[in-house]
């Protein structure tokens, strides 16, 4: 029954998918300024019919209708009600219908809020849109329907993998997919500049709030991602340069350049044609990270299912993609000409389009080597995390300082006013840094210089927020906000990897451990049994010697029934100057339960500097356009 | 005579490429440094020219009954079923590490029968296999 409904619902946002384009195509010949309202109708009932498709899956996951083959797969009648709604986006099948959503209803939105603009731009942007929108439906229906129904249904369901039932990764895909998925609006509208001949500043103010918000949606995603890292997955980081958080930050690196670039283009009105390229490569860098998601390549905690089908459906696509983008950007490529002074603003934002590819390609190629290698002489390697932080961090190090000082650089041509007030803040960092080195036991001269740029970055943003409160330009502060966000981060993450301790060890019930000035107390354990799953509970009773401060900690090892899965869930302390972590572990059911303990100084500080970045973007996009 | 536009433009062009080039040679470089090779206990028997001291993966089945305990680490045997090798580890091992179930190890060779992971890698769902380890028990299944 919900099967049919779905079906009819797709085929249906796919029949005005071909209506839009064939009216769209017709109206690109007529005269006059403003689109066709018929047009608006298709786009309008599209967008309905597609919210409905994904309202009706979630009605199906709601009550647990297992005629579905997606709803019996991944979902249970004993899981809580969130759960049970969150799951319609935690499997391949129904992101994949949450991707089309929003492929659909940013269309829409474009279509309507871009009604100051060039209408063939428009409705070129709407045609590409649907391409996309028909492309991604096709896949859906013939590989990965969500509707898809099994005779006769099953009594009960096979159950959500239990480390994906958390709040956190409930929101992680959605926000994710509004940041990926919302750069297509802007694929599709570089496509039309090109074809419209509608480019220069005035295309840089149509696309520059949707960049925004994609830009913003994904830096959330991601750290919500890694804030889920964190505590779910039991070794106590947040970031392991896996390949799938790579494939997460290969589009935001391309975003960020773009969004800095966009603000020449608007202002300058120059370099059109690197604006371009960064749009078209940011739709395909997200599609290119779902394809390494989905089809099971890589090697991680996402691919859950996968299936290799599905791969090359969306290899395919993007190879379409990519070249259909290439050709008609090399058809439509226009000369232009570039009057950079070396002391203005513009070169600044060139400097952090250097630095964002520099990092993209890294990233790239450390993340792509090993497919390579392995399709084409089987030799199977990885690429660790070594690898990226001898690259990467190096060069973290001039790009806070330029972060700081680029935006204070006027456009144009600039004298040489701020030169003295950079010579007292780099004193003041050195001095910060001192403290820190007396402290901290393990030095570098990487790890002082890392310190230096991020205390610099930050008194200069310090300084920047006193003068701007008084001026209340948004757009000012929005920025100063994201870089001392930035800055904050590697400051945090700096002293967190200085500063951290961890510990392995094995340790029976009654037995205590010393490490340095802590002793940790293995108390007790008990069972406790939950709607969905039964767990162990150990009591551990951890004393700092030095304050005779104590604190109970209670790590579980749960035991999820549908599906049957063990889970570690760590216990976490936080206080606003450092975590406590303690997970606990049993293999094979001896007496030694495997114990891992960790303080990791700041931890806080570094999801709300993360936070900050983010914020800094959604400051902007409240802010009134005239500002600035 | 060069303008003094045409030669900013063509310093800016120089920097420009000579940086790019810089770095690309330093991602190369790092990498090839930083790589971890992929073996099965078989491939490590039957490799002359191995390397003790670098780090490396070595992936296959936990053996049934082989994992020992003790107060400071833990020690299990990795199977391809042609052969299998003794890998020493201390510290939290991951939740979905257990007795016949395919695992990565990532660590330095002692000798051939003697590997010491530093980290251990079976973050998958209870059904999901590496791909690396399908691959060789469908090639000894054969």
């Amino acid at each position: 029954m919900l099967s049919n409904i779905g079906i009819s619902l797709i085929v249906l946002v796919l029949i005005f998918g071909f209506l839009s384009i064939y009216t769209a195509s017709l109206d690109l010949k007529t005269a006059g300024l403003s689109i066709n309202k018929s047009i608006y109708k298709l786009s309008l009932f599209q967008t309905t019919f597609t919210i409905l498709s994904f309202f009706t899956l979630i009605v199906g996951f709601i009550y647990s209708d297992f005629s579905l083959i997606n709803v019996y797969e991944n979902s249970h009648t004993a899981k809580p009600l969130f759960y049970k709604i969150a799951g319609t986006w935690g499997n391949h099948e129904g992101s994949l219908l949450l991707w089309v959503n929003i492929l659909v209803i940013f269309s829409y939105l474009f279509l309507v809020f871009s009604h100051k603009h060039n209408k063939n731009f428009r409705l070129y942007t709407l045609i590409f849109q649907n391409i996309l929108i028909i492309g991604f439906l096709f896949f859906l229906l013939l590989n990965s329907n969500p509707f898809n129904s099994i005779y006769p249904p099953p009594f009960e369901g096979l159950g959500l993998n239990p480390i994906l039932q958390d709040p956190a990764l409930a929101i992680h895909p959605p926000l994710l997919y509004v940041g990926f998925v919302g750069c297509s609006i802007y694929f599709s509208a570089a496509m039309a500049s090109l074809m419209s001949g509608y480019g220069g500043k005035l295309f840089a103010q149509s696309i520059k709030t949707w960049v925004k918000i994609s830009w913003c949606f994904q830096t959330l995603g991601i750290i919500v991602g890694s804030i889920w890292a964190y505590y779910e997955l039991g070794w106590g980081g947040f970031w392991f340069w896996d390949p799938v958080e790579n494939a997460s930050l290969l589009p935001w690196f391309a975003i960020t350049a773009l969004m800095h670039s966009l603000i020449v283009l608007e202002k300058r009105n120059t370099l059109y044609s690197w604006v371009i390229i960064l749009c078209l490569l940011t739709f395909t860098l997200s599609v290119l990270g779902t394809f390494l998601v989905r089809s099971g390549i890589l090697n991680s905690v996402h691919t859950f299912a996968n299936d290799p089908s599905r791969g090359i459906y969306i290899l395919l696509f993007l190879s379409l993609m990519i070249f259909s983008a290439l050709a008609i950007f090399f058809t439509k490529y226009k000369k232009e000409t570039y009057n950079f002074n070396f002391k203005s603003r513009e070169t600044f934002i060139l400097a952090n389009n250097w630095f964002m590819v520099f990092f993209l390609v890294t990233v790239l190629i450390g993340t792509l080597y090993p497919i390579f290698l392995d399709v084409l002489i089987s030799i199977k390697i990885s690429v660790g995390p070594p690898f990226y932080n001898i690259v990467i961090i190096p060069l973290v190090v001039p790009l806070l300082f330029l972060m700081a000082v680029g935006p204070k650089v006027s456009w144009i041509n600039s004298q040489n006013k701020v030169f003295n007030k950079i010579l007292f803040f780099i004193l003041g960092a050195l001095v910060i840094n001192l403290f820190i080195i007396y402290f901290s036991k393990k030095n570098s001269i990487l790890s002082n210089l890392i310190f230096i740029a991020a205390i610099f970055l930050i008194l200069h943003s310090f300084l920047d927020i006193k003068k701007l409160i008084n001026k209340k330009n948004k757009t000012e502060l929005s920025r100063v906000i994201s870089h001392l966000g930035f800055g904050l981060l590697i400051f945090f993450i700096g002293i967190n990897h200085q500063f951290s301790l961890e510990e392995d060890f094995n340790l029976k019930v009654g037995e205590t451990k010393k490490i340095n000035n802590y002793e940790i107390d293995f108390e007790s354990l008990k069972t406790k049994e939950s709607k969905n799953y039964k767990a162990v509970i150990g009591n551990f009773k951890l004393t700092n010697l030095k304050n005779n401060q104590v604190q109970y900690l209670d790590p579980e090892i749960r035991i999820y029934s549908n599906p049957e899965t063990l889970t570690y869930e760590a216990a976490i302390k936080t206080k606003i100057t450092s975590d406590f972590y303690l997970t606990m572990s049993n293999v094979s059911r001896s007496d030694y339960y495997n114990i891992k303990f960790q303080n990791k100084p700041f931890m806080i500080w570094i999801w709300i500097s993360a936070i900050m970045i983010a914020l800094g973007g959604f400051i902007q996009l409240t802010s009134k356009k005239n500002e600035d | 005579m060069l303008t003094k536009k045409v030669k900013n433009r063509t310093l800016f062009l120089f920097l420009f490429f000579l940086l790019s080039v810089l770095a690309v040679f330093f991602i190369i470089k790092s990498l090839n440094k930083n790589i971890l090779y992929f073996s099965s206990p078989t491939e490590i028997k039957q490799k002359e020219d191995i390397q003790f001291g670098k780090a490396m993966r070595v992936g296959g089945m936990v053996t049934k009954d082989s994992i020992i305990i003790n107060k400071k680490n833990i020690q299990f045997t990795v199977t391809d079923f042609e052969n299998e090798i003794l890998i020493s580890y201390s510290g939290t091992v991951p939740n979905l590490f257990a007795e016949e179930k395919g695992v990565v190890a990532e660590g330095r060779l002692r000798d051939k029968n003697f590997f010491i992971a530093d980290r251990i890698l079976a973050k998958h769902d209870e059904n999901y296999m590496p791909p690396e380890i399908k691959e060789i028990i469908e090639k000894n299944a054969k």
